[in-house]
This record gives structure tokens, sequence and C-alpha cells, in this order.
């Protein structure tokens, strides 16, 4: 009996214990967290984990990485449950800018989106001469698409593309939606042996796995470009500017673009993202 | 069948090898999780037996909504707890989204209806003149509901396990109030879906082993309790 009761109290006394150290933390937290709300890429790949700790030991603020698709980051951003925003969806976010919820808005690296299939290639796509042509065979030939169907920035990227080539898949049985994260839609459509739009390095990161072909690559229509936006803090009052500016300016500085110049090259033989600070969107070839 | 092979080995190995952020994940869990049983435990109980005990209009339905709740969706919970705590929320102000407390509370309204279901059926199920019994030998009212709660302790471990089971499992309101933030309010449930997305199949089958394994432990640990206090 007595042997229970001081175990049964160790037991509470660890959990109670975590119970404080988790409410201490958020009392301390106010002051020194930023929301980062980006896109399930930047995590999945890695590259946040190499580019955040180093930020942390050099601003002291704390960031609290949360990995929505850019339409979500961007939705988080407009209520202002987001300090700072590292998107890829460019025409959704001129409207962002332009509705006046950001205050500034700076390129930050690009890299490609490519096609990927199986490596049979049933609508015939390698023979097409861009990202638009090959949409066009896999339409034509009712060959499998898997869609993300998440307002993600490679969603909105995939409906552009149908828009350019005139085509409404929405309906079409060869059509499907997963609704779910890019390594997720990816193995959907290896293992379904259909096609589907992705950016390069969450391809290149299970292609091995998966047994899929890369398609369209670097085609100069898929380009994939990632800028970081401060929100406006004249607008959400709430929002930690003084921790986003901090970050936005951080991603940008030299020190961040040399990490994400090197990131992946010892895994994959050549980088996976493109530094792009300062450069303009023209300039990379969009 | 090789994935689920080499998912086991690497889990093994991360146990052995003490990976320092598998057992912070671990621990993370357990923590959390264990905060939200507690929580839930002294809520569910407490307000299972004065239900069970009490006769009041309305007791039935309250009974019904309460045994609805047993499989509430941890999704509808996470969205609830999510809006509620939004910087543009009606609780706001405390600034709790993405924090471990935020997913101890979003656990803990998982686990309550779970513990006071059970402990509804628990008293309920007693013999109807153990309590008049109880009372004509002379017990304080207290004193009274104390005998009745150690006569119905078997079923009523068995709820704090299913809670316990309930909190732990949980994986969608974790990440919508949590966030899956690394190092601070990642959990097993959090990172194993996080790594299959990844395509990392083996960390996240890997990641699933332990999260059985912890669960197994603690429920091992409650059903001894029960068991030994069982016999007396």
């Amino acid at each position: 009996m007595i042997n229970r009761a001081v175990f049964c109290m160790l037991i509470s006394v660890f959990i109670v214990q975590g119970f404080i150290q988790a409410s201490s933390v958020r009392v301390h937290a106010e002051t020194t967290d930023v929301i980062l709300a980006t896109t399930t890429s930047t995590q999945d790949t890695g590259l946040l984990d190499e580019l955040l700790p180093v930020f942390q030991k050099k601003t002291g603020f704390r960031i609290k990485t949360i990995a929505v698709g850019s339409g979500q980051a961007m939705a988080m951003g407009k209520k202002g449950e987001a300090d700072v925003l590292l998107v890829h969806s460019p025409e959704d976010e001129l409207k962002f800018m332009k509705e006046g919820y950001g205050k500034t808005r700076r390129l930050v690296m690009h890299n490609n989106f490519i096609i990927s299939g199986p490596p049979e290639d049933p609508a015939g796509i390698a023979k097409s001469a861009n990202a638009a042509g090959a949409f066009k065979r896999i339409a034509g030939s009712g060959s499998l698409f898997i869609s993300r169907g998440d307002n993600s920035g490679t969603h909105a990227r995939e409906k552009a593309l149908w828009k350019k080539c005139g085509i409404n898949p929405e309906g079409g049985k060869w059509y499907q939606q997963t609704g779910l994260g890019m390594g997720q839609t990816l193995s959907v459509a290896a293992e379904k042996k259909g096609y589907c739009l992705t950016d390069m390095a969450t391809f290149l990161s299970m292609k091995d796995r998966l047994g899929v072909k890369a398609f369209m690559e670097g085609d100069g229509s898929l380009l994939n470009i990632y800028h970081v936006i401060e929100l406006d803090s004249s607008r959400f009052p709430k929002i930690n500017s003084r921790g986003g500016k901090s970050f936005a300016d951080f991603i940008v500085s030299p020190a961040a673009q040399k990490i994400i110049n090197n990131f992946g090259r010892a895994r994959f033989g050549h980088p996976l993202y493109y530094p792009d600070a300062g450069k303009t969107e023209k300039s990379i070839g969009r | 069948m090789d994935l689920l092979a080499d998912g086991v080995i690497r889990a093994f190995r991360l146990i052995i090898n003490l990976d320092p952020e598998v057992a912070e994940i671990t621990l993370l869990s357990l923590r959390i999780s264990g905060s939200a049983t507690l929580l839930g435990l002294v809520i569910g109980i407490a307000s299972g037996t004065a239900i069970a005990l009490a006769s009041f209009p309305g007791k039935r339905l309250l009974i019904s909504v309460i045994n609805t709740g047993m499989g509430l969706p941890p999704v509808v919970v996470g969205l609830f707890v999510s809006v509620m705590l939004w910087r543009s929320g009606p609780l706001g102000f405390i600034g709790m989204l993405y924090t471990p407390a935020a997913m101890i509370a979003a656990q803990t309204i998982i686990a309550v209806p779970i513990i006071a279901g059970i402990t509804i059926a628990a008293m309920q199920n007693l013999p109807e003149n153990l309590r008049l019994q109880i009372l004509s030998l002379g017990a304080s009212r207290p004193r009274t509901v104390w005998m009745l709660m150690l006569e119905a302790r078997l079923p009523l471990l068995a709820g704090v396990m299913a809670g316990f089971g309930g909190a732990v499992s949980e994986v969608g309101a974790s990440i919508m109030v949590g966030g899956n933030i690394r190092g601070y309010s990642r959990v097993l449930t959090t990172a194993t879906v996080m790594e299959t997305g990844k395509g990392n199949f083996e960390l996240a089958i890997a990641l699933g082993i332990i999260l059985l394994i912890l669960a197994f432990i603690v429920t091992a640990v409650l059903t001894l309790v029960q068991q030994r206090g069982g016999r007396r």
C-alpha cells in the first residue's frame, strides 16, 4: 500500500513538473517566440533544421515553425496568426501584398518543379516541349494525374498550368486529388502509377524508394520561387513584428544564403535550392 | 515486408542508443498525455461520480451526451481549441496556441468524456443497496462516496487507461494546437505523421513502435495497480 502510494506520488510529481515546465515556457515565450508559417517542403527537406538553429543562436528568438501549404500559411497571415511567412505561390502572394496584409516581401531562393511519373511514361510526355504540352498529353491520353488539391503553392502552380493549356481537369476520371502534403501525394502517385507535379527537393528525397521518373527537368516555365513576407504590424497589433523582421532579415543575409546554397550538396550531388537574395524574379528567368 | 523489418530494427536501435531527439519526443509524449490523463482523471471521475450518484432532471440526456463524447473526433477538438486560442479568438490573450499546454488542454478534452463515461457506468453498476448499507453504518457523505469509488476501482482504472490511450494515440488535435514544433511540441504521433510525409517510412514505423511500447508500459503499470488492488 505504501509502496503504491510512493510510486503514484513519484509519477504525479514527474507529470506535474512537466506541466509546470510547459506553462512556464509559455510565459517566457511571449516576447521571444516567432511563428513562422511556411510550406511543407522547406520542413520536409530538412532545410529549416539547418537554418533555424543558426538564427536562434544569433538572435535569441525562437522560431515556431508551422508547416502547412502556402495557401494556409497566407490564410494564417491574413488573420494575424503568424509573424512571418516563407511561401512559394507568387500570384497569391502579390494579391496578399496588394490587400495590405504584408509589409515587405523579399525573394529568398528558387528551385524547379518537375513532373513525376512512371518510368514507362504511358502518356508519352517525354516528347513534349514544355510543361503545358506535357499536361495536354496527360489529359489527352486520360492518364492518371494526382493533384495535391490543398491550395498549396504547388497546387496553385498546377492549376495555373491547366489554365494555361485551356483544360479543366476537375471531374475527369483520370484526375484525382489527395488533399495531402507533397511527400504523401508523391507516394500516392507512385503507387497508382500516375503523374504529379512536385517540387524538385521533395522528389529527390523520395525518388529512389518510389521508382518514379522526373520529366520536364529544367523547363524554365516551372520555376519554384520562395519569398519571405513580413506582416503589417499596424494591421495586427498582436504579432511579434520585431521577431518577424529579424527572421526575414536573417534569411536573406549572406550567412543564411550560404547555408541555402550548400544545403543538399553532400546528399544529392547538387543543391536543392538556389539562393536569390537581392535578385528580382525577372533576373532568375521568370 | 523489408520495410517493416527495417522499421523494427531501427526502433530498437533508437531505443538502445537512447537517441536524444527520440528520447525527448517520447518523454514529451508521456508528459503531455500523462498530464492530460491526470487532469482528465480528476475532472472525469469527480463529474462522473457526481452524475451517477445524483438524480436530477435531464440525467439520461447528459449521460447520452457524455457517452457520445467518448468518441469525440480529435480533429474536431483540435479545431475547436485552435479557434478558441487564436490571437483573434476569445482566449487569444493568453498566447497559448502552439504550446505543450495547448496540447494538454486538447487531450484533456478528449480524455474527460472517456473517463467520465466509464465512471458513470461503473458507479451505476454497483449494487443499489451498497450505498444505503454504508450510510447506515454511520459513514459521512464524503466517506460514502470514497468507499463507493474504492468499490468501483477496477472499472475506474480501466477508464483511466482508456483515457490515456485516447490522449496518447491522438494526432489530429496535437498537430493543430501544438504545431509539431521541433524540440518543443513534437510528440510521437505528430513526428510519425511528419516522417511519413517526408517518405522516411522506416523512421515512421520505428516511432510508431516506440509509441506502442510506451502505451504498453503505462497500461501495464496501471494494470498492475488495478489487479493488485483487486485481489486485496
